[in-house]
């Protein structure tokens, strides 16, 4: 098949496909294309949605008819030059890693042979990135992980899981956005609210960042999450240098 | 003042025409159901498609009004009456301060949609008042309203101007639909001889259905190789296809991403039918064209427009295509040279 390719997906949706594996490469392509199309500012896009190998377009059809905003798309990717790389951002993460707030560490630890240390040190060493939202609000997918660190799931899942732990589910690492049953291994927790519906900006991730998580101690957790409720918190992000 | 419930029902929560802009964050659209009963319901009480409404299912709530105010309920047949005396669907009506909004048996259809001249004072979260209860977001405490709870109008009472003239053509819902789709996005995933039972198929409802999404049985799909897609979006309407082999159809409390591949989506026109499905009824899928699909959508989008000018200006206009004059009784509003007319016509033979 060729990539890239437009889809119809309903009557008021198309996708841009841009290839049918998770991979890095794939992801900036539809980053870059999402952003030139946020740029290019087309009547009747309502909602654009990355995910994976995709960018899905919701529009209007009483605005922009699918052949017309066909048309339009072709014209932009074949205009690829015009398609700008963009900087990969990363945004740090505070995580104070085991104890009660990463009832599971140990365990992680023990499955793979590792002291808690060296979990936490292969765990915090990597810039993750976030492929794409979904699940539930704000959950980001994220890749990158070292396998060394890898564990199954619980069998039995947890009831509740507070929002900001970090887990570690097979070769995935993630944080919970909001309270939700689970059944992650919980490594450890951010103060870092990834969703709070008064925000701003109430998602706090976004497709095609990256995520480096800060081991912290209790006493920094606690500074932290006074600030964050007087709103005086914001999380340190630096500009990826290129490998 | 505005209403205070006695009672909430099965599944009852404010909802409008959705959260846009928010799918990339993993958060759902939300927003009513049946779009089709929902805008009705705003245009017959003189309100802006995006206001917001009570959507009830299958056993509505019972509502108390504590100021005046003018509703009308669309959807389904949910049997309402006011005063415990049957009141009239698709009709704007005025009702007072202490009258008293109840359901009885669901007669047809599964959701009704309740509109008040004014809407309703929901502060709006992420750009809508719809409820997600999943994410215990937006609406009322972004949960399912329950005895006690009280929702105040949004605009002071103001009746909407021609409210005899404020009728509308009921839907109905016989409980047997024939819905068209657009094949895709992954039905390529699917053998030739399963594109054609999906096709050729009566499928039912099972008891898994809600806002989410109507989990359907009946002959199952066939594969080329599984169900698993690279996870990616899903619209309103697509209908995934499992390693089971039997379809779901994708509502407005989807999740906004999906790993399980897409045979096809049903056109928004035809979403009305299965927002008021339910348990039991059936549904058989046919083809049709994105051409076909967005000439509807858009000659739909200006029904609505039309609809609203006329409850404003009380003119009917005349149709694109004039039919044979049947009813027994029927009223006209007619201007003529600048003054208003109202006529009924009756038939005598």
């Amino acid at each position: 098949m060729k990539y890239p390719q437009i889809q119809i997906t309903g009557d008021t949706s198309v996708a841009v496909v841009f290839g049918d594996e998770i991979s890095e490469d794939i992801n900036t392509k539809i980053r870059a294309f999402d952003k030139a199309l946020n740029d290019e500012q087309i009547v009747g896009i309502y909602e654009t949605v990355p995910t994976y190998c995709a960018l899905t377009i919701h529009y209007a059809p009483e605005v922009i008819r699918y052949r017309e905003l066909r048309d339009k798309l072709e014209a932009m990717l074949s205009q690829s030059h015009k398609i700008q790389k963009m900087n990969t951002i990363v945004m740090e993460i505070p995580v104070l890693y085991g104890g009660e707030y990463g009832p599971d560490l140990e365990y992680v630890a023990k499955h793979n042979n590792l002291t808690p240390e060296e979990v936490i040190r292969r765990h915090s060493g990597a810039e993750y990135l976030i492929y794409m939202l979904g699940f539930t609000p704000g959950f980001s997918y994220m890749g990158g992980m070292d396998e060394s660190i890898a564990t199954p799931r619980l069998k039995t899942p947890r009831v509740l899981i507070p929002a900001g732990s970090v887990g570690i589910a097979g070769k995935q690492t993630g944080i919970y956005p909001i309270d939700s049953p689970g059944g992650w291994q919980l490594i450890g927790r951010t103060p870092v609210r990834l969703y709070d519906a008064n925000r701003d900006t109430p998602i706090l991730l976004d497709a095609g960042l990256h995520v480096k998580f800060i081991p912290i101690d209790e006493q920094e957790f606690q500074r932290i999450t006074s600030r964050i409720e007087q709103g005086r918190y914001h999380c340190h992000t630096y500009v990826k240098e290129d490998a | 003042m505005g209403i205070m419930f006695l009672s909430g029902g099965a599944m009852t929560t404010v909802q409008d025409a959705g959260r846009r802009g928010y799918q990339r964050y993993g958060l759902g659209a939300s927003g009513a159901v049946d779009v089709h009963a929902y805008v009705y319901a705003n245009i017959l009480v003189g309100n802006t498609h995006n206001e917001a409404v009570i959507e009830a299912t299958i056993l509505g709530p019972t509502i108390e009004f504590t100021s005046n105010s003018v509703i009308a309920i669309t959807g389904g047949d949910l049997s309402p009456m006011l005063n415990r005396q049957p009141f009239p669907m698709y009709r704007a009506v005025q009702v007072q301060k202490g009258d008293v909004l109840s359901f009885g048996a669901p007669m047809s259809g599964c959701r009704a949609y309740i509109s008040f001249a004014g809407g309703l004072a929901i502060t709006p979260i992420m750009g809508s008042r719809s409820t997600y209860i999943k994410a215990n977001l937006g609406g009322y405490e972004g949960r399912k309203l329950e005895k006690g709870d009280e929702i105040a109008f949004r605009k002071p009472y103001a009746c909407p101007p021609n409210l005899k003239w404020r009728v509308m053509e009921p839907d109905v819902f016989p409980g047997h639909y024939t819905v068209r789709v657009l094949m895709g996005p992954q039905d390529d995933r699917f053998t030739k001889e399963g594109i054609d039972t999906f096709l050729n198929s009566t499928y039912t409802v099972t008891n898994d259905f809600d806002r989410m999404g109507y989990r359907l049985s009946g002959p199952k799909i066939r594969h080329v190789t599984d169900g698993n897609i690279i996870t990616d979006g899903i619209a309103f309407g697509a209908i995934q296809v499992p390693d089971g082999g039997e379809p779901i159809i994708m509502l407005s409390d989807r999740q906004t991403t999906g790993g399980y591949a897409k045979i096809a989506s049903v056109i928004n026109v035809d979403m009305p039918m299965i927002a008021q499905c339910k348990a039991g009824d059936t549904i058989r899928f046919v083809k049709t064209d994105i051409d076909t699909a967005q000439d509807e959508f858009i000659a739909q989008k200006a029904k609505y427009q039309a609809l609203c000018q006329q409850f404003d200006t009380g003119i009917i206009p005349p149709p694109p295509h004039p039919e044979p004059f049947e009813p027994e009784e029927a009223l006209y509003r007619l201007m003529e040279d600048g003054k208003m007319y109202d006529v009924t016509i009756s038939r005598i033979e």
